[in-house]
């Protein structure tokens, strides 16, 4: 084996590809993967980020949605109060109402009552007089009479 | 087996021979330097094009291809070597993807390429430039100088001497030759263990592959493929040891013991 002035030659081969190397190989390569490893590094990020907000979410959600249960069943709650409430006013003026009708019917019925009497009163005396008349066979004098059929008619 | 009627030792010394020019010291191996620019052309070319296509989005085909080789060396670096180098990874990268490069000639069958050349006219071709002690010592040569300069920068000259004088044994004054003689035969040692052991491996697989070629053809498979299925393991395992040492050497040229 001989030493000789290819060892210069692949010597500067060498050189030049290393020069090469530095200069338009490794740069460009380094920064992509850099870059990229970075992009990845952020996209984990995000997606860890992502997670712990879905779970703050989820949990944000269970509380609205037991807090919405909670006023359901006060407002049901309520509801149902204020409809037993509605019934016991709308029994209570129901009962009022009916009891004034009654009132107001038996007056009605004690007028009508009291028309009747009137009316059968005056017929009586009516009768009473052509009874009367009949009775007598003879006319009698109704204005002289009068008083008296009066004070009968009273009496009725 | 050729056909010309080579003996085996004939057969063995001709794929062992480079394709060579000039003389004395100033002689070329030009299938080394061919074949090495060649490759660097197709590997970095192509490792060019991703890089110029490169998206942050989700990458396709070559990019991702490249960025996983890329991400490999990156990830070494980091796991080893500290401090802040705009050359390092670079420089890693270079030796992982060139080594690896001219080691996979290795698995191309031994005679294709020297046949296709004969018929250009070319004579001799030996296509694995790792099996070329130049090609080796020039990269472990020029990252031996790299040792230096980042000693030099990072540490002043003031500090890289201390460090040559008092360790690894202390700062005892007789102690201090005994430092200096550590601190060469390491120096040494680095860039003569990073080029042979590549050498070595790329040879000695070489050698096991033209041995493997001398053998009749309906016998070949038996060795050949379990070799080569090896020889993949090898090639990644000596072009990553070769980048490893270098980040290694590189980064205790950072730090100041």
């Amino acid at each position: 084996m001989n030493i000789n002035a290819t060892l210069l030659g692949q010597a500067i081969t060498f050189a030049i590809l290393i020069w090469f190397t530095m200069k338009f190989v490794w740069p460009p390569l380094l920064t992509a993967m850099e870059e990229r490893a970075k992009t990845i590094a952020d996209g984990l990020a995000a997606g860890e980020r992502a997670k712990h907000d879905l779970e703050l979410a989820a949990k944000r959600s269970a509380e609205v949605i037991r807090e919405a249960k909670e006023q359901a069943a006060e407002i049901i709650g309520n509801s149902e109060k204020r409809a037993s409430e509605i019934i016991e006013a709308a029994k209570l003026q129901a009962k009022a109402e009916g009891d004034r009708l009654v009132a107001g019917a038996q007056a009605e019925i004690d007028q009508e009552v009291f028309r009747a009497k009137e009316q059968l009163r005056s017929q009586v005396s009516s009768i009473a007089l052509a009874g009367a008349g009949k009775i007598l066979g003879r006319e009698i004098d109704a204005k002289a009479h009068n008083d008296l059929l009066d004070k009968l008619v009273a009496e009725i | 087996m050729s056909a010309e009627g080579q003996t085996t030792s004939e057969y063995i010394q001709h794929h062992l021979t480079n394709l060579h020019a000039g003389e004395g010291f100033w002689t070329f191996h030009l299938d080394t330097i061919f074949v090495s620019i060649v490759l660097g052309l197709l590997v970095f070319g192509t490792m060019w094009l991703a890089a110029r296509k490169a998206t942050a989005g989700v990458p396709k085909g070559m990019q991702n291809f490249v960025e996983m080789v890329v991400e490999m060396v990156d990830s070494q670096v980091k796991d080893t070597f500290h401090g802040k180098s705009a050359l390092i990874a670079p420089l890693a990268l270079t030796i992982f993807v060139w080594i690896f490069a001219m080691n996979a000639m290795d698995v191309i069958p031994v005679d294709l390429l020297p046949l296709i050349a004969r018929w250009f006219g070319v004579e001799h071709l030996k296509v694995v430039p790792s099996t070329d002690l130049n090609a080796t010592f020039a990269m472990s040569i020029s990252v031996f100088f790299l040792i230096y300069f980042y000693s030099f920068k990072i540490k002043g000259f003031k500090g890289f001497s201390k460090e040559i004088l008092f360790s690894p044994f202390g700062k005892n004054p007789l102690l201090i030759p005994v430092n200096i003689l550590f601190r060469i035969v390491e120096d040494i040692a680095k860039p003569i263990s990073l080029a042979l052991r590549l050498f070595g491996n790329m040879y000695a697989g070489e050698m096991v592959f033209i041995l493997i070629a001398l053998l009749p053809w309906y016998l070949q498979w038996m060795l050949g493929a379990p070799w080569a299925i090896f020889h993949l393991l090898i090639i990644t395992l000596q072009a990553f040891v070769f980048m490893m040492l270098t980040v290694v050497y590189l980064s205790m040229a950072h730090e100041s013991h």
